[in-house]
């Protein structure tokens, strides 16, 4: 195993080399070093790692880069169950059990890392024409990933508007620990039935955008996005509560089952207004998909030159959603199984906000080094107005609240 | 209809922009990589990656960037 790693290694590293060095007859390149690390802890939940590098060679008509990420994961996710007045014991679909206390959230333990390279190339036409083209690959204990993208763009107007054109495809497998469970199965905790080992998704994104110099100062960008998604798209760890019509007690649980299609469009509008120090960024995305969501984000960053390079940057999100239409808290056990039904939060109605504050300054002669801290509060509805019986003496959204922090350095030479 | 709506606003706000006239020797500001629409990259990239995994919208601001299992 240790060979093989270093096998690959080498490997990787030759491919990293050979691809940034292979473009002939041009006299100066410039490199460029971005690398990145983020911690993302959620109180008493899921806490993440990620590190990125990637390597950059400009030069005038062509731009080459290559991403490299490892993204550890460790902690609790909720595992779909309400909490109950009682305690609750689940075995997963690989035969382990755990139990939860009463009046609390069930949460399920997992460890997972995932590392990831993607590769890029952009190419300037002629006066007016740039292409970029990307490809990544991404592997996980219990997913992969495999995409390729095409970016087109044309100057109009004196080059004062920009159309840009672009599709993704992606194709994921998914091999969840223990095989898939048959979706919408019931699990009493000891008999599992699982439907295959693995599973997979396709992806197709296209996009069309519009970006414009309004004035000496400002810069606006309009897109509209458009994905189709066919194949797995439930969640294999996740089940979702069964409850007593009249006293509101847990009675079973099953597994989630979504459908096999999604269409997800958005309008994303961007700007950025330069106070000839300081610049504002704003945007806006409306989304909406065909499972019945439909989503408002807003984002304000303020970048404030403190002088000589330094700044700070304040930056305020908020997001909204409304439910996917087979978003149930839980379901009541003498009533006829839905096609389709997840009582993932992240399908649920919510909103959430984000409050940052960034630092940068120079490093070296050209670099520059970021420091970001951010906090994020996601909140529901906890006492829906169908709670039965003791599910109103439970919280039945819990608030997610995460803290971020994030060192970005970039040293071009 | 309020979809519409927005869509219309924002398409005349950029159609009245196409009037302007920016010579390309006035748009110095424009060039600062602090200007750009994404002027931090790698912090949009960390950014959508947990936003992706947290809620149900995803996307809008380009194509590619790989798929994963959180969500």
């Amino acid at each position: 195993m240790q060979l093989k790693n270093r096998r690959l290694r080498q490997q990787l590293s030759l491919a990293t080399c050979a691809l940034l060095t292979s473009i002939p007859g041009q006299a100066s390149a410039d490199w460029e070093v971005d690398t990145g690390i983020l911690a993302y802890s959620e109180t008493d939940r899921v806490r993440a790692v990620k590190s990125i590098i990637t390597a950059k060679r400009i030069t005038d008509e062509t731009t080459t880069s290559v991403t490299l990420l490892v993204d550890t994961l460790t902690g609790a996710s909720p595992n779909g169950a309400t909490a109950a007045t009682t305690a609750q014991t689940f075995t997963t679909a690989s035969g382990n059990s755990y139990t939860t206390a009463a009046n609390e959230r069930p949460l399920r333990d997992f460890r997972d890392t995932r590392s990831a390279i993607s590769a890029s190339w952009e190419k300037v036409l002629n006066r007016l024409f740039r292409l970029k083209l990307g490809a990544d690959v991404s592997t996980e204990d219990d997913y992969d990933s495999v995409g390729l993208n095409v970016n087109l763009s044309r100057d109009f107007n004196q080059r004062l508007t920009t159309l840009t054109i672009g599709a993704a495809v992606t194709q994921d497998t998914i091999t969840p620990s223990g095989g898939t469970p048959v979706e919408g199965s019931a699990t009493d905790g000891a008999t599992i039935s699982t439907q295959s080992s693995e599973e997979s998704k396709q992806t197709t994104d296209l996009l069309l955008g519009v970006t414009q110099v309004l004035s000496r100062t400002t810069l606006t960008q309009l897109n509209y996005s458009y994905s189709l998604a066919n194949g797995y798209m439930s969640d294999p760890y996740k089940i979702v509560s069964e409850v007593d019509a009249v006293t509101g007690d847990t009675t079973g649980y099953q597994y989630e089952k979504r459908p096999d299609q999604r269409i997800r469009q958005s309008i994303n509008w961007t700007t950025a207004h330069h106070l000839t120090e300081d610049v504002i960024h704003f945007s806006y995305r409306y989304f909406w998909d065909d499972w019945g969501i439909d989503s408002h984000t807003f984002d304000l960053k303020y970048r404030y030159e403190l002088g000589a390079g330094h700044y700070l940057q304040p930056q305020v999100r908020y997001y909204m959603q409304s439910a996917a239409d087979f978003y149930r808290h839980s379901l009541v056990d003498s009533e006829t199984l839905p096609r389709y039904v997840s009582s993932d939060q992240r399908l649920g109605e919510m909103s959430s906000y984000t409050i940052g504050l960034k630092y940068g300054f120079p490093l070296f002669t050209d670099g520059n080094l970021s420091l970001r801290l951010a906090y994020m509060q996601q909140s529901g509805d906890s006492s829906p107005s169908d709670a039965i019986g003791s599910q109103k003496q439970v919280d039945l959204f819990p608030t997610l609240e995460a803290v971020i922090i994030n060192v970005n350095f970039n040293l071009p030479f | 209809m309020r979809q519409l709506l927005l869509l219309l606003a924002l398409l005349s706000g950029l159609l009245t922009g196409c009037a302007v006239d920016v010579k390309p020797w006035q748009r110095g500001l424009l060039a600062e990589q602090k200007m750009q629409l994404v002027a931090d990259p790698m912090e949009q990239f960390f950014d959508e990656h947990i936003f992706f995994s947290k809620e149900a919208a995803s996307g809008g601001k380009g194509v590619g960037g790989g798929g994963c299992g959180c969500n």
